[in-house]
């Protein structure tokens, strides 16, 4: 699976223009880079979990997939997928048809992490040939910045407002990869957009083609919930990946693999001073909390190393 | 030659999925549904069918999933009972409003609280207007029956919509009698292949499935749905028309039973109806003009039909086994009166709750309703309806006599 | 069946016009939308500074710089929204990023 950069980008587009998610969001140039990854030839079916990706890509009777696509609703779109791979066997197994499908489903974080989670936890144990791709952007953006268990802690968000009494969200954000790589299912990937998108590319093509369940969780900023502006998003994810915020791994048949370790970690601060959402830590007298978010990045990049070096 | 047997209603709906062999079943198990997917599993497991069964976490991921597994292409089913119906609900909304021709088995069972095992309608009676086909049986023979047509109706051109068939939960569901099966090839025969013209997997046209939609196209869309279920009406009565050529066993919208001669009838669903069949012969044997009417298709709702079969009674008891919660009776009774209201206004009709959490229904109590009809309308005597049949204390109920309200039950005790 | 024609389907379409379940029988129907008016700022492509390195072409959300025979073409401006993301990813300046339309 070597990556030709060039080759890649010369493909045919799978995500039409024309669809209505903001300007600079981070979802579907997610979606375009996982939707890249299909072989030419292989046909697919894109399912989909409620939320911005859904409502903005597939607004009758616009639809922004060259691939068949289903949406069903916002916390089912494992179980919905389990349905149609499903009958992709049955149906092919009877000679109703021939080509190669691929199955390939999107949610955001709360339709991942939240709502969703049991859906997919179902659809994973079962083991349903197909990818989930958690676009995760940290909060529910789609019904306007509220917090979400992926959400970071300390940030800003519409539930979890900054004031004088609180300083954002109270808790940890949730380790959805570490739970579903506990399912011990084929793959498991995490990854983010970075340079020429090689490793979310390569993870999501071992993630397609590895038989069986998998899922990929890739960090997707929104400019609006995040508050930066749109043009920073390639930085804040390099940053996310060199804070070791958001490290790059993936779980292969159960084996733990770190996929980039920093030269030199950079501080918490690099990732968290370009977001409006983080704005207030900067404010004097709350060093105390961007040293507990430190140490909260470390405890959990030092757990990956040992998971890795075990391995 | 049909098959003669003995089962359970559980075990004659299991027997005609295998006999129909849908593509793909996911189910989660919940009393009194939870031998469907077992027998189906079984029948896989032993290489009689080669339907794929997901064995899936939850009643809102196996509707979930025979969602997906229908707009793929795949005939596609699922089975369950009264809390599994209400986590689906959601779906069942979903399924309906993308035209997808799936079937739902439902055992009916009381919803909770207090967690109760035993029938009544209030499940499928709170997704009575999701869009979904509801047609009810009395016994195993009718709820085999139903569901060798269900896909018939379900998948016609002009319907594509989803099918509820429904069997009272334990009364049917479990209680073994005398069946007649048909021969599997008549069966695949009756009811063919199934070759959608849209599927998400046919290669040579994707499909998109479940977008959102703006006010401008939401009632259009609500009005197709409607008009699908309109259409299900006439496409009910050829199947069952066709069914009974097949079988000798005709169905249509309901069944009269000694209905066209009666001054009083009961309308009435599911296996009670067989209980007042005997509360009918005993005393037309005393010479009461009684009847009844066993409502089989719930949706697409048969008012005028109905209304008419009833137009020459005197009196009518509407029995729902389903609380509304409106205080003047269930869901049943609304229906009927408004259609009676519409159609027949010369017709008395009373509302009464009967059977909730499987209370039992006895041939003496629906005796005594008609006997009360009889005496409401040649003594003049008050009719207490709102009630409930065989509770213990009085019940909330208002006392109704041809000249009017006599009587609030509520008011007296207050 | 032919493949659905969304041109005949509008906010004014009767609801016997409108597809059963809401389904949509084509791919990539919203390219007849355009959301290139959404834009407050608009990338410039300089083809004489261009590298060819193709950077610009993953970071794009909204699929609007084509590439044919691997180069990149000039920007799809009707469905561009202007978010500057390729012109910040750029290594050779060949994609400035100006007021307006």
């Amino acid at each position: 699976m070597s990556y030709n950069f060039k080759q890649e980008m010369n493909k045919p587009e799978r995500l039409a223009p024309g669809h209505r998610m903001c300007a600079g969001c981070g979802g579907t140039i997610t979606v375009r880079a996982v939707l890249r990854a299909l072989h030419e030839g292989d046909k697919a079916v894109i399912g989909n979990a409620t939320g911005c990706l859904e409502v903005s890509t597939f607004m009758y009777p616009y639809t922004a997939y060259e691939d068949s696509y289903i949406h069903n609703a916002f916390e089912n779109a494992g179980a919905t997928m389990s349905g149609v791979e499903t009958a992709y066997n049955v149906l092919k197994r009877k000679g109703k048809i021939d080509d190669t499908y691929k199955f390939i489903t999107f949610g955001g974080d709360g339709g991942t992490y939240d709502i969703g989670l049991q859906s997919l936890s179902g659809a994973m144990e079962r083991n349903h040939d197909f990818v989930y791709v958690c676009y995760d952007n940290g909060a529910y953006m789609n019904t306007g910045i509220q917090r979400s268990s992926a959400t970071p802690m300390y940030a800003d968000t519409t539930t979890t407002p900054v004031g004088s009494q609180s300083n954002g969200k109270m808790q940890n954000r949730k380790d959805l990869a570490s739970i579903l790589a506990a399912h011990d299912i084929p793959y498991v990937g995490q990854s983010t957009l970075l340079g020429n998108f090689k490793d979310l590319h390569t993870k999501a093509e071992k993630a397609i083609y590895t038989e069986g369940a998998a899922f990929l969780n890739v960090m997707a900023p929104c400019p609006r919930g995040w508050r930066y502006p749109t043009e920073d998003i390639m930085e804040i994810c390099k940053l996310g990946v060199e804070t070791c915020y958001w490290p790059l791994f993936e779980v292969d048949h159960g084996k733990w693999i770190l996929n980039y370790e920093p030269k030199k970690k950079l501080p918490i601060e690099d990732f968290l001073r370009p977001q409006g959402r983080f704005k207030h830590l900067f404010k004097k007298g709350n060093e105390d909390l961007l040293v507990q978010f430190q140490e909260e990045v470390d405890r959990r990049w030092e757990d990956l190393l040992y998971r890795c070096a075990r391995d | 030659m049909a098959i003669r047997e003995r089962l359970s209603g559980n075990e004659a709906i299991s027997y005609a999925i295998k006999q129909v062999n849908p593509d793909v079943m996911p189910a989660f198990p919940i009393t009194p549904s939870t031998e469907i997917p077992q027998y189906v599993a079984n029948y896989i497991a032993n290489g009689e069918m080669d339907t794929d069964f997901i064995p899936v976490e939850s009643e809102h991921s196996s509707m979930s999933a025979t969602v997906g597994a229908s707009a793929a292409g795949a005939r596609a089913l699922t089975a369950t009972s009264s809390c599994g119906l209400a986590l689906m609900w959601e779906e069942l909304y979903v399924a309906a409003s993308n035209r997808l021709p799936l079937a739902l088995c439902l055992v009916n069972r009381a919803l909770s609280g207090p967690i109760n095992i035993n029938c009544d309608h209030s499940d499928s009676m709170g997704a009575r207007d999701t869009g979904f086909i509801q047609i009810y049986a009395e016994n195993n023979q009718e709820a085999y029956d139903n569901f060798i047509q269900a896909y018939r109706i379900s998948e016609h051109k002009d319907v594509r919509l989803p099918i509820m068939i429904c069997q009272d939960g334990f009364i049917t569901s479990h209680a073994v009698e005398n069946i007649e099966l048909l021969e599997d090839d008549k069966v695949k025969n009756f009811v063919g292949e199934y070759n959608p013209e849209n599927y998400l997997l046919n290669a040579k046209q994707p499909m998109s499935v479940g977008p959102y939609a703006v006010s401008n196209y939401y009632m259009e869309t609500k009005m197709a749905q409607n008009t699908a279920m309109q259409n299900a009406k006439q496409v009910i009565l050829e199947v069952g028309k066709e069914f009974g050529e097949m079988s000798g066993r005709n169905y249509g919208f309901f069944e009269e039973y000694r209905l066209e001669d009666a001054d009083y009838a009961f309308v009435i669903i599911g296996s009670a109806a067989g209980t007042s069949k005997d509360a009918v012969d005993k005393l037309r044997e005393q010479g009461m003009k009684v009847g009844l009417l066993k409502l089989r298709v719930f949706r697409p709702f048969p008012d005028i039909e109905i209304a008419k079969a009833l137009s020459n009674c005197k009196a009518v008891a509407i029995m729902d086994r389903c609380e509304g919660f409106r205080s003047k009776g269930g869901p049943l009774g609304a229906e009927v009166k408004a259609a009676l209201y519409d159609y027949a206004k010369d017709v008395t009709a009373f509302n009464l709750i009967y059977g909730l959490g499987g209370r039992d229904f006895t041939v003496e109590s629906a005796e005594e309703i008609f006997k009360e009809l009889a005496a409401y309308v040649e003594e003049g005597k008050a009719f207490e309806e709102y009630r409930y049949v065989g509770l213990r204390g009085e019940s909330y109920s208002i006392a109704r006599t041809s000249k009017g309200v006599t009587s609030d039950v509520n008011a007296d005790r207050a | 069946m032919a493949a659905t024609d969304i041109s005949k389907i509008t906010e004014k379409s009767n609801w016997q016009d409108l597809t059963v379940g809401n389904q949509i029988y084509a791919a990539g129907t919203s390219k007849a939308f355009n959301t290139g008016e959404w834009r407050t700022q608009t990338p410039v492509f300089h083809s004489e500074k261009c590298k060819q390195c193709l950077l610009c072409v993953p970071v794009c959300p909204d699929s609007s710089i084509p590439v044919k025979d691997c180069k990149r073409e000039d920007f799809d401006y009707d469905h561009c929204k202007g978010c500057g993301i390729c012109a910040k990813v750029c290594p050779f300046e060949a994609i400035s990023m100006k007021e307006g339309q």
